[in-house]
């Protein structure tokens, strides 16, 4: 297998990248880690005739506190936020999530970046980057922005993010009681069902990815909790259009989704 | 005299493989090699109207380009004939090199590009453009039998492409079922699985104009049965002027035994273009056309009286062999899978009927136990079942049935309904081992409590038997085998004593370079060392008919020894001469011969020389010490074994989890215990998969939905736990070594006992059955429907 | 485009078009063919090696992105004619079969004990998630990498 023919330019800073995105419109398209680009383009699925690597970009790749929150680079890898001792102090069902992606070499190399930007329906940060209420702060070369996950997640590999635009960072508050379980593909090892919960105080946050054509906050389940997970987690699908495939119906996939709901809040200390 | 033999030799081949040194098709470049890239039919079934090659010709780097019109009259054949119940000839139609006229399943060859890289092969085929007619679709064999289904060969009605019955007459075996006291009957879908050896299918054809010979360079597990088949049957070679060769093959599992059209294609290829040609199959592409197996839908009944004995075993299936004949896909359904309807059991009457069906799909042939696995899933789990609707223990009701235990020396082999003769067999011997491993009592008290702790925990049980090391030629060339299944093994003794052994079978995993020097230089009497084991190319092994049906050791191993007696036959003629002794007061032991009695001898490196420098030699003896024989066995070898598999159920999610898997099995003599281990981890392995995971699965207009690693699911090691295994050994009668086969048995035994270890753990909920792959979702809607 | 890799130690300038994966980059350039390519889409690990000391699929890594890294192949893991003990293990315990996703086992393996010296069976097995073996069930690759571990110690 081998991609179709394209030009590869190296960037060496963000506002390097920005500016090739701005002359390269949208034939150009990033590469970070490259493992969710590198087989689409094999497979010749995509065709991109730009490619801008901004893996090696310095600064990208840092994990920093910064009062109530992390600060996540775009380009740490899954394996970074999975070992990180900050993470998994301050924030571990992050490092929990980042764990469960893959496998040992595919968190060696993909990043939170280029998994967001991604926005595989069945990626698991997502449901994290939901129920924590993280802002995936984005840059562009008019300027930076900083967007929420409900507004960044719209559909099947679509975000928020404008097409000259790149995500810097992530930016997600401590959270010290959170869970992140998942029932994974057999094949894939994507999630089927992946359902982060948090607690914060009295309140809960459930996010849930898998399950529709984009991760979403679980609200009615948040609502309906108090302090019964199973009668909760009944509400996790309420008003969602439950994905259906050769694996899982969307009735199972809706089942799962109530499972994993249920077990998450009551997995929560 | 044995130091080798039965031991755990640590593998001679390994150094190679564990420094990357490895020697694999693609790994090889040849001076001024092109590459071929297809293009690929994107429709299940349609005819082609027009191939403009125009654009992707003008591509810079495009050697050439080659569609049906080009090479449409090469065809591959099929290696099996079976017929009509009636008598008639099975429906044969051509299976081209490329697509002529229409395409009939999702991948077939519809045209090929040759480029000086692959990226400019790669490119150019986007660019061919092929104008299609999409034609209706079927891809279900009971579908396709159907009235007014869609047609995939023209001059084949109703997609039949033979039907076939094996056994006692159907009436007696009807009246039987229905005077039964109890009869099981369930539905049954053997479903279709992609073999997915992890070295995909790599070929380079290289065509010397000057000599006028090519060769082939082919990850095969037979490379003289591809010289064969394509230079009399396809491409009308001159066979003397063609050398196959197949260094290291990584894995098979059948899926490398066949005939190939691109195998075809690209020696063709070769010579049009007088350069070498290289064709690597990717992952989507060995997801299409790979030979795929399985495909069976079957509805099967057993008959039983009152005391649990079985009366009477009916199977009917339609198998599904895909759009085209694949080499063996006609003896899959029929001759290696009705015939093992008796299984380990006393059956009186069995009659099993299968229609063989075309359909829009890949084609399918042999996978890991061919045949086998489908009839032992149907008899071993109808087994189960009658235990759970009869109340009666699995393991008592299978004792009831056993055939009594048979050497086949002192007591005959066992008489089979399906026409085989059984070589020999003690079933109750790894029965009663495999509980023993088990603790069965105390099992079923763990089940007990943890029903009432809300878990769902179950144990399955398979005691199979197989027939592997297919034989004898005459007997299977009856049966419509359209070549020989016999093996040849030559044995080239060097002057100074050192050994080189030349084999027809073929090694890709299964460790020959070990075990076959370990039982050679055991019968020798000489170190390990001296012994090389030689295998996969033309030139250098005089013929063979390759590896698949775990009939390496069994039949190429016994060719082997044949040579060996031949060689201390010779020996002794001249350890004779120069110990100016009787040859019959010889005696030749730990590779000397000596005078019995006496502590005169002379070592086997002694004798090698003077036969290769013969100047104290027997008067009228051929100098040198070369031999080589052809085995025909008498008889297939039969395996057999009990495999125990305890499962937990997720109530929640419906999740099998695997929690032990315990396999006692005898598969006679062991020359090398650690690789036969090997063998069964792998082959359980694969049953897990076929039982839980596996499935291809194509959509309503034949689209392959499972065509990647993102959706077929295979085993992965956190799926399996540590496999417990035993063995027992009942020796095979009727070949030298007193060995049966090993490379199948795992897979045979292991998907029933999956199976019906999920049903043991719901059943008491009201289940009846669930179809294979038992995935979450289908336990998950039995137990709440 | 130029790049500049430590490839088993050795420093390589090569002129790569941009498509070339870094698999094929080590077979067909340096011909490292130890490398394989099972699935060439990340799934089935075959192809695995260790860039800047992390086990990562090279079907899945550009060349061009592996600039300026120091990569080690299978061919690069006996030291001095002396086999790493995860290729010993793998030999002692028949961890392989027909061999073909042996070398990627190995390079998994060594990047796990690297970061985790004592697995336990369970750890040795999802660190095994991303290489099929279709030859040997795992259990003796599992054990293999057991034996390694304690030989490492
Ligand atoms: C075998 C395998 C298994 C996997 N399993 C899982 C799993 O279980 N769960 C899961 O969540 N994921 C899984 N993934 C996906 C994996 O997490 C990817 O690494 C990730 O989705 C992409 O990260 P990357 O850095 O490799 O992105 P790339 O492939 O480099 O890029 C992906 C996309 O994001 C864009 N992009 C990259 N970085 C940025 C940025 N900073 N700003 C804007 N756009 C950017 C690129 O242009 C591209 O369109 C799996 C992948 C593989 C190969
Ligand atoms: S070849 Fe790279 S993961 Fe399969
Ligand atoms: S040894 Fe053959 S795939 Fe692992």
């Amino acid at each position: 297998m081998i991609p179709a023919k394209f030009e590869y330019i190296k960037a060496s800073s963000v506002s390097e990248a920005l500016a090739l995105l701005d002359k390269h419109g949208d034939d150009a398209q990033l590469i970070a880690g490259g493992h969710s680009l590198v087989p689409a383009m094999k497979l010749r699925l995509n065709q991109p005739g730009t490619v801008i690597d901004i893996g090696k970009i310095p600064g990208l790749n840092s994990i920093k506190e910064d009062g109530d929150d992390l600060v996540i680079g775009a380009n740490c890898t899954h394996h970074q936020i999975a070992t990180s001792p900050i993470v998994k102090q301050k924030l571990n069902v992050l490092a929990q999530t980042a764990k469960s992606i893959g496998d040992i070499q595919v968190r060696n190399k993909g990043t939170i970046g280029g998994s967001l930007a991604h926005a595989d329906p069945a990626a698991d940060y997502p449901a994290v980057i939901l129920a924590s209420d993280a802002k995936i702060e984005v840059e562009g070369i008019n300027g930076k922005r900083s967007i929420s996950g409900s507004d960044f997640f719209q559909g099947i590999y679509a975000t928020a993010l404008g097409s000259h635009e790149m995500i810097i960072a992530i930016r997600i508050p401590k959270a010290s009681n959170g869970v992140y379980l998942k029932f994974s593909h057999p094949a894939s090892r994507f999630a089927v069902v992946g359902c982060a919960a948090i607690k914060n105080g009295a309140g809960i946050s459930i996010g849930l990815t898998g399950v529709a054509d984009h991760a979403y906050r679980a609200s009615a389940v948040e609502r309906a909790y108090d302090g019964d997970a199973k009668a909760a987690s009944e509400h996790a699908v309420d008003g969602v259009a439950v994905m259906s495939d050769n694996f899982a119906s969307s009735e199972y996939r809706s089942h799962l989704a109530k499972v994993f709901t249920e077990r998450a809040l009551s997995a929560l200390g | 005299m044995s130091n080798y033999i039965g031991k755990s030799i640590k593998r001679r081949e390994d150094n190679r493989f564990i420094t990357g040194k490895g020697k694999y098709t693609d790994d090889l470049v040849l001076t001024g090699m092109t590459h071929l890239a297809f293009v690929r039919s994107p429709y299940a079934h349609a005819k082609i109207k027009n191939i403009n090659t125009k654009a992707a010709l003008a591509h810079p780097g495009v050697v050439a380009i080659y569609t049906g019109d080009d090479c449409g009259n090469f065809g591959v054949p099929c290696g099996w004939q079976v017929n009509f119940k009636n008598g008639d000839t099975m429906k044969e139609p051509p299976h081209p090199l490329l697509a002529v006229g229409k395409a009939r399943h999702v991948g077939e060859n519809v045209a090929a590009v040759i480029a000086e890289t692959l990226q400019a092969a790669r490119d150019a085929v986007e660019l061919v453009e092929v104008d299609y007619d999409e034609l209706p679709t079927v891809t279900d064999a009971k579908a396709a039998i159907q009235p007014g289904a869609p047609q995939v060969h023209d001059d084949v009605p109703n997609n039949i492409v033979f039907d076939f019955q094996i056994g006692n007459p159907k009436d007696e075996v009807n009246a039987a079922i229905e005077s039964a006291s109890h009869v099981t009957k369930l539905n049954f879908k053997n479903q279709r699985l992609s073999p997915n050896a992890i070295e995909p299918r790599s070929y380079i054809a290289d065509y010397d104009v000057n000599a006028d010979k090519y060769t082939l360079y082919t990850s095969t597990q037979n490379p003289h049965l591809i010289r064969l088949l394509m230079c009399a049957f396809v491409l009308g070679l001159p066979e003397h002027k063609v050398r196959v060769i197949s260094h290291d093959v990584g894995g098979g599992f059948g899926s490398k035994i066949y005939h190939y059209t691109e195998e075809a294609l690209v020696t063709w290829v070769s010579k049009q273009i007088g350069r070498p040609v290289k064709w690597t199959s990717d992952r989507s592409e060995a997801f299409l056309t790979d030979a795929h197996g399985r495909d069976h839908v079957t509805t099967a009944e057993m008959g039983f009286d009152d005391n649990g004995k079985i009366v009477a075993f009916r199977v009917h299936s339609e198998a599904n062999l895909g759009a085209y004949l694949s080499t063996f896909s006609t003896a899959c359904p029929t001759y290696l899978h009705g015939t093992l309807a008796q299984g380990c059991y006393t059956t009186p009457l069995i009659n099993v009927d299968i229609t063989a069906v075309f359909t829009n799909t890949t084609p399918v042939d042999a996978y890991r136990g061919a045949g086998r696995p489908e009839m032992t899933y149907i008899l071993e789990h109808l087994m189960d079942t009658a235990a759970l609707e009869m109340k009666r223990d699995p393991v008592e009701l299978r004792r009831i049935n056993f055939i009594p235990a048979f050497d086949g020396v002192n007591q005959p082999g066992y008489q089979t309904q399906v026409a085989l003769q059984y070589d020999s067999g003690n079933y109750h011997a790894t029965l009663d081992r495999a509980l023993e491993m088990l603790d069965y009592k105390q099992f079923r008290k763990d089940q007990e409590e943890s029903r009432t702790n809300g878990k769902l925990l179950g144990i399955g049980f398979s005691t199979y038997i197989e027939a592997c090391g297919i034989a004898p030629s005459a007997v299977v060339g009856s049966l419509g085998a359209r070549a020989g299944l016999y093996e040849s093994g030559h044995v080239r003794v060097q002057p100074t004593g050192k050994v080189s052994v030349f084999t027809g079978s073929h090694s890709h995993g299964q460790g020959h370079e070990t075990s076959y020097a370990q039982f050679v230089a055991d019968t020798l009497g000489i170190p390990i060392d001296d012994v090389d084991i030689i295998h996969g190319d033309t030139n250098e092994v005089a013929f063979g008919m390759g590896t698949y049906g775990s009939r390496s050791l069994a039949v190429g191993g016994s060719a082997i020894m044949k040579s060996l007696d031949k060689i201390i036959e010779k020996g002794a003629k001249i350890a004779a001469h120069k110990l100016e002794a009787a040859e019959a007061d010889l005696e030749f032991a730990e590779g000397k011969w000596t005078v019995k009695g006496t502590d005169k001898s002379i070592t086997f490196g002694d004798v090698s020389l003077t036969a290769y420098v013969p100047h104290d030699y027997p008067a009228g003896l051929e100098p040198g010490l070369d031999f080589s024989s052809f085995y025909d066995p008498t008889n297939f070898t039969y395996p057999f074994g009990t495999h125990i598999a305890v499962v937990e159920v997720d109530k929640d999610t419906g999740k099998v989890s695997l929690k032990r898997f315990i396999a006692c099995d005898d598969v006679g003599n062991v020359i090398n215990p650690m690789i036969v281990d090997g063998q069964i981890h792998g082959g359980v392995a694969q049953g897990v998969g076929q039982a839980l995971l596996e499935g291809v699965v194509y959509d309503e207009n034949g689209q392959m939905i499972t065509g990647s690693y993102m959706d077929y699911a295979m085993p992965r090691a956190d799926d399996l736990p540590f496999f417990e295994t035993d063995r027992k050994v009942t020796p095979c009668p009727h070949n030298p070594l007193g060995v049966k086969g090993a490379g199948e048995a795992g897979t045979i035994g292991a998907t029933p006992a999956v199976a019906n270890a999920v049903m043991d753990a719901i059943s008491h909920l009201g289940i009846k059955d669930i179809q294979m792959p038992i995935t979450p979702e289908r336990v998950w809607r039995a137990m709440n429907s | 485009m130029q790049i500049k890799v430590s490839v088993n130690g050795k420093e390589h300038i090569s002129d790569v078009v941009p498509m070339m994966s870094l698999a094929s980059y080590l077979r067909e350039v340096l011909l490292l063919t130890g490398t394989h390519i099972g699935c060439d889409t990340s799934s089935c690990g075959a192809c695995t090696i260790t860039l800047d000391g992390k086990a990562v699929k090279s079907c899945t890594i550009l060349a061009v992105q592996a600039d300026g890294s120091e990569i080690t192949t299978i061919e690069g893991l006996a030291k001095n004619g002396e086999m790493h003990p995860l290729q010993s293990a793998f030999k002692e315990n028949h961890g392989l079969q027909c061999g073909f996703c042996t070398p990627g086992m190995i390079m998994t393996a060594s990047g796990l004990l690297d970061e985790n010296p004592n697995p336990s069976e369970d750890e040795i097995r999802h660190g095994l998630e991303g290489n099929f073996c279709r030859c040997t069930g795992y259990h003796n690759i599992v054990k293999s990498i057991q034996h390694a571990a304690e030989s490492m110690k």
